[in-house]
């Protein structure tokens, strides 16, 4: 579906993007960054990094102040909005947010339905959504009466549904149990397309994301290898970011290796 | 924050009405929307002379007329019905720009628009002047069923957290490429305040299981400490309704002199 001229472009392109909420408190500064197709990359950051806010800015939802941001290629313009919002999948932390019809079925749908799908192509992306993440069997099911890591795949899937190129995750792993974080590891690891995962899960970081960047006060302060950024003690350090006890990254590269 | 100012209108500030503890104020305001209610709709004079009060009151509490005025915004659907009136009441008609219009149904209309002003510029000052959780502390000096109390301090601690919850839905809706502009926007939006329900629903559940872990058991811990009202207060806010009687009889009297 990509416009030709796009192909081959970077999926993300980022340059100088700086953002002020119309209270005046400015929150990012001048933001640079650019990923690659099929790349996966982990947003690391202290809390009021400005990490949700630059998600946000993704596929428009908020307006940068000042910068640009491409997508494919594509400028986040507002002549361009359903197609961005189409390229860019945002799964929000909560996924009560996201899920909200009577059933799973209907508000996987319900992206693809907003893209103009109807009939039975609308009910084969559903199925291939929800086939995606390991919930064929509950299309009919309440979104209320699944788990917390159902509920988060669930959310997962109402993106995947409108087959975007870039999908963007906020918290993925946040309060999931051990099993549920495995769940939606693999689903992740399993998907062809661009992932920027941002999270406070540094080793989820290192298991899904070969590539980190670290956002503090703005500013990507620190880009490169995952496992290199996380074995740099002072830089860790110096911007909030703390390993779980007893853990060690490059143990875990060793081990998984 | 939108929702956080629609929430919570009191406006901090100084003076003796904002010093007067909350159960003077709520005594004196319910006092004042009776004496507004009773007042004859007939007695036109006597509506100005409630809003000539009400207006000093707000004077009094520092309140910018726009902030007043955007409040009272909230009448509006009721105003709706209330220009329907003379076009519907049957009675004498009165010829009005070229419009047959009932005198009944004119007279209805003024006064349920004089009384839904003036009443709600009454509850205006009154919330403007009082924070909520001292309104809280003075309906329960006030002898209200704690039930009743314990439900208006839920609906003031959770009212803000739905209203965030509703916004951010919002902008999930937006992401996945749903722009609310066409008629078929309300069916979604539908769905998105049925599960707002639902959650709100659900999660009164786990605060009561919260509340019940905590050794909750049907009741309230004790009142909250609260200052008692000084004579003078209670004296202040007694004028303030004693003056709305006044302007009630008179107008009732007079009125009836007029009429025999």
């Amino acid at each position: 579906m990509t416009a030709a001229a796009d192909a081959g472009r970077p999926a993300v392109e980022i340059e100088g993007l700086a953002f002020a909420y119309p209270d005046g408190r400015q929150v990012l500064f001048g933001v640079d960054l650019t990923v690659a197709r099929g790349e996966r990359i982990a947003v690391l950051g202290p809390n009021g990094a400005g990490k949700t806010t630059l998600m946000l800015h993704l596929n428009g939802i908020l307006a940068a102040g000042a910068g640009t941001l491409r997508i494919g290629g594509m400028p986040v313009a507002k002549a361009n909005m359903p197609e961005i919002r189409r390229r860019v999948g945002l799964v929000f932390q909560d996924p009560d947010d996201q899920l909200f019809m009577p059933t799973v079925g209907q508000d996987v749908a319900f992206g693809p339905a907003n893209l103009g799908l109807r009939g039975a192509e609308l009910s084969g992306r559903v199925a291939e959504a929800l086939r995606a993440v390991g919930l064929a069997e509950y299309a009919e099911r309440a979104p209320h009466h699944l788990s917390l890591g159902e509920r988060r795949r669930a959310a997962v899937a109402t993106v995947l549904a409108m087959r975007p190129e870039v999908l963007v995750l906020d918290e993925p792993s946040a309060n999931l149990d051990p099993a549920g974080r495995r769940e939606l590891a693999e689903v992740l690891q399993g998907l062809d397309l661009t992932l920027i995962m941002v999270t406070h899960d540094l080793p989820y970081a290192l298991q899904l994301c070969p590539r980190s960047v670290i956002l503090d006060q703005g500013m990507i302060v620190a880009d490169g290898a995952t496992a290199t950024l996380l074995s740099d003690e002072p830089l860790m350090t110096s911007h909030r970011l703390e390993l779980p006890f007893g853990f060690n990254p490059r143990h875990a590269i060793a081990e998984s290796s | 924050m939108g929702g956080a100012h629609l929430l919570d209108p009191y406006q901090p500030g100084r003076g003796f009405l904002r010093s007067m503890p909350a159960q003077c104020k709520i005594v004196a305001a319910f006092g004042y929307v009776i004496c507004v209610v009773v007042t004859p709709i007939t007695a036109g004079w006597a509506f100005g002379v409630h809003l000539l009060v009400l207006a000093s009151l707000c004077a009094l509490a520092r309140l910018r007329p726009l902030f007043v005025i955007r409040r009272l915004a909230v009448e509006i659907p009721f105003l709706a019905f209330a220009a329907a009136l003379p076009f519907v009441v049957p009675g004498p008609r009165v010829e009005l720009l070229g419009l047959g219009l009932s005198r009944p149904g004119l007279e209805q209309a003024f006064g349920l628009l004089a009384r839904a002003t003036l009443g709600l510029m009454t509850v205006i000052v009154l919330a403007a002047t009082t924070p909520a959780n001292d309104l809280l502390v003075g309906l329960e000096r006030l002898r209200l069923p704690p039930v009743i109390i314990a439900v208006a301090s839920f609906m003031i601690r959770y009212s803000g957290l739905v209203v965030d919850q509703m916004r951010r839905m919002g902008v999930a809706r937006r992401s996945r490429g749903h722009e609310p502009r066409s008629l078929r926007a309300t069916g979604v939006l539908a769905a998105s305040l049925g599960t707002l329900f639902i959650r709100s629903y659900e999660r009164g559940e786990r605060v009561h299981l919260a509340m019940l872990a905590r050794g909750y058991s049907g009741t309230m811990p004790a009142a909250m400490p609260t200052v008692s009202p000084r004579p003078g207060q209670w004296a202040t806010a007694s004028a303030l309704v004693v003056l709305g009687v006044a302007v009630a009889v008179a107008g009732r009297s007079l009125d009836l002199g007029v009429v025999s």
